[in-house]
């Protein structure tokens, strides 16, 4: 008994120090800079069971939430939910909750766990449902992760980020990284080392794989990189630059600048690099195009007027038409999930900052104070946005919420960060 | 140094590309002031006993061999042709260098060479690249125009992604804004 004691003991222990050495290794810390104005309050009570497995998963769901900035944590005690399907809703509501969380993980005994909660609305005196997984001791980051993407959806009325994953380059000493994170940093993995730099990742819509541009044939070159084989193919090796590529919705093609035929223009190209069409016609530079989440229309950035401004054209070709008209530097386009918003980086005396066009109305809103904005990306909830952007000399992420009030940073310690790219929900 | 004569070539790159004669060249190594005499003793060299003398082979320098591609004496051994900020026009001082690489592609018709651009950090990556690019793209068909062939040439960015000089100011952005020549072998 003793033995078996100290043995689900030291499995347990060792799956925490996994854990958390997975987090001390994930050079991406988050920081959070500001939140939203309300925020909900919620109790996560300690999982009962696996008592220290449970401590390190219940930290990973409240952790999610608080970085969201929709959540204020209440503080619960060390001890678990009694009943974690009728709890006492007046205690809870004594205590200051509008939503209450608990569970329980069981050791299945094969080194896999069983994990289950409930939720409750506090004030409403009803269940909001649960979930039971079962999983291994690799996949206690995700399924925290996935508890928390479930509270969020329940109690927010959209689907949750949290077990979603992030690509971005790291450059220290010489050496680049295409790194893929959870998207609270955790979990770094390296899909791509390199000596020479690496730019525009960019996620296949069913997450499974990366287009990028690389420059380790002396030239930038478009590589298609399956992230689970490590296989990879050269998607565009024209003569000249190869870079900017854009997944249409579908996934089967992919929108890139090439320069074969003079100046920077808009090609598409099959995944597997055949079928090349020519897009756009300028006598300029045509880059950085992005296809709108319903596949119709591609935004670019275009010099054509004199300086670079954002344009639309048809997904096949066609004329574009200008969508930025305020001062003389707006580029990186990037619509948002719903189609309705475009997050773009704009020139303002100098300073160069995120920026937020609403499409029907082409009202603008600058999402930032800083001056060296670069690379947004939308969450695929729409809700965030991640962009690179630089502190003390040093490149870091840092997200902002579509309203401008929910502030992160996420930054490695000695190196620097850009290029970043939110990948699609998990399936 | 080469012998600067106005040849067809350079009758060509001044109508082609409309270049301007202002120039700005970086600052020359400041000279000694004259009539300060040097007495420290080695600076006598040959002249003190026991100081050895090296032997130098004259050979005859053939400006449009291979050799010639890293021989200091040589126009051809410069590769880097400095951009004002935001502009891709060449500068009136780099055209003996092009005309120098454009003879010298002529001559050797199976010589390759790859124009690297680059741009400062400031703004959108992707956009930089495209602008590395049209610098690249100046320098080449400132080389075609003056007879090198198109396979000769491949024009390629690198953006803001290999700044030379890392810091941020003017001084360091100006030497970011740059196009690199390199033969074939030398990348």
């Amino acid at each position: 008994m003793n033995l078996l004691r100290s043995s689900v003991f030291g499995r347990a222990l060792a799956v925490v120090l996994l854990v958390l050495a997975a987090a001390a290794r994930a050079q991406l810390s988050v920081e959070i800079t500001g939140a939203g104005a309300s925020r909900l309050p919620i109790a996560i009570t300690d999982f009962g069971g696996e008592r220290i497995v449970a401590q390190a998963l219940v930290s990973v769901v409240r952790a999610d939430l608080e970085r969201s900035g929709l959540f204020r944590l209440i503080e619960t005690g060390t001890a678990p939910l009694v009943d974690a399907q009728a709890p006492s809703y007046s205690e809870w509501k004594e205590r200051g909750a509008d939503a209450l969380c608990g569970g329980t993980i069981q050791s299945s005994g094969d080194g896999r766990f069983e994990t289950r909660f409930s939720l409750h609305d506090v004030a409403r005196q009803t269940s909001l449902g649960g979930l039971a997984f079962t999983h291994g001791s690799g996949q206690i980051r995700l399924t925290a992760h996935r508890i928390a993407d479930y509270i969020y959806e329940r109690l927010i009325g959209e689907p949750g980020i949290f077990s979603t994953r992030i690509a971005y380059v790291v450059k220290n000493a010489g050496r680049y990284e295409l790194q893929i994170a959870d998207a609270d940093g955790g979990n770094a993995q390296t899909a791509l080392a390199s000596r020479e730099p690496i730019m525009s990742p960019a996620w296949s819509p069913d997450g499974s794989k990366l287009a990028y541009v690389s420059f380790e044939a002396k030239k930038p070159v478009i590589y298609v990189h399956d992230l689970a084989s490590g296989r990879r193919h050269v998607a565009a090796n024209f003569k000249g630059s190869n870079s900017a590529p854009a997944w249409s919705p579908d996934g089967r093609r992919l929108a890139i600048v090439l320069t074969k035929d003079g100046n920077s223009q808009i090609y598409a190209v099959n995944v597997d690099g055949s079928g090349l069409t020519r897009l756009s016609q300028s006598a300029g530079i045509d880059t950085e195009p992005r296809y709108s989440p319903d596949g119709q229309w591609i935004y670019f950035t275009s010099d054509r007027g004199g300086s670079p401004q954002i344009y639309r054209m048809p997904a096949n070709g066609g004329e574009a038409t200008r969508l930025t008209f305020e001062g003389n530097y707006n580029v990186s386009p990037r619509p948002s999930p719903d189609g309705k918003s475009l997050a773009y980086i704009a020139r303002n005396a100098g300073r160069f900052q995120l920026t937020l066009m609403d499409l029907a109305s082409r009202q603008t809103q600058i999402l930032t104070d800083s001056a060296k904005d670069e690379s947004p990306t939308f969450s695929p909830n729409g809700r965030m946005i991640l962009y690179a952007s630089e502190v003390g000399g040093r490149g870091v992420l840092a997200a902002v919420s579509n309203d401008g009030r929910v502030r992160q940073r996420l930054s490695v310690a000695a190196a620097d960060v850009r290029e970043p790219a939110w990948g699609p929900f998990n399936k | 140094m080469m012998q600067q004569r106005l040849t067809p070539f350079a009758f060509a790159f001044v109508a082609v590309l409309g270049l301007t004669a202002c120039s700005s060249q970086p600052p020359a190594p400041e000279q000694n002031p004259a009539g300060v005499e040097d007495r420290t003793p080695g600076a006598i060299g040959g002249a003190t006993s026991g100081v050895p003398v090296q032997t130098v082979t004259a050979e005859p320098f053939d400006p449009m061999s291979i050799a010639a591609l890293k021989d200091p004496r040589s126009i051809l051994s410069k590769r880097a042709i400095y951009f004002d900020y935001d502009s891709f026009v060449v500068r009136d001082e780099f055209k003996p260098l092009i005309e120098a690489h454009a003879r010298f592609l002529v001559a050797n018709p199976k010589m390759r060479l790859l124009i690297q651009g680059n741009a400062d950090e400031r703004g959108s990556r992707e956009y930089n690249l495209a602008l590395g690019q049209k610098r690249a793209d100046a320098i080449r068909r400132a080389l075609l125009l003056l007879g090198a062939r198109e396979e000769q040439i491949e024009a390629v960015s690198l953006g803001e992604e290999k700044p030379r000089c890392m810091e941020a100011s003017e001084s360091c952005w100006a030497e970011n804004r740059r196009g690199d020549i390199l033969y074939a072998g030398e990348y």
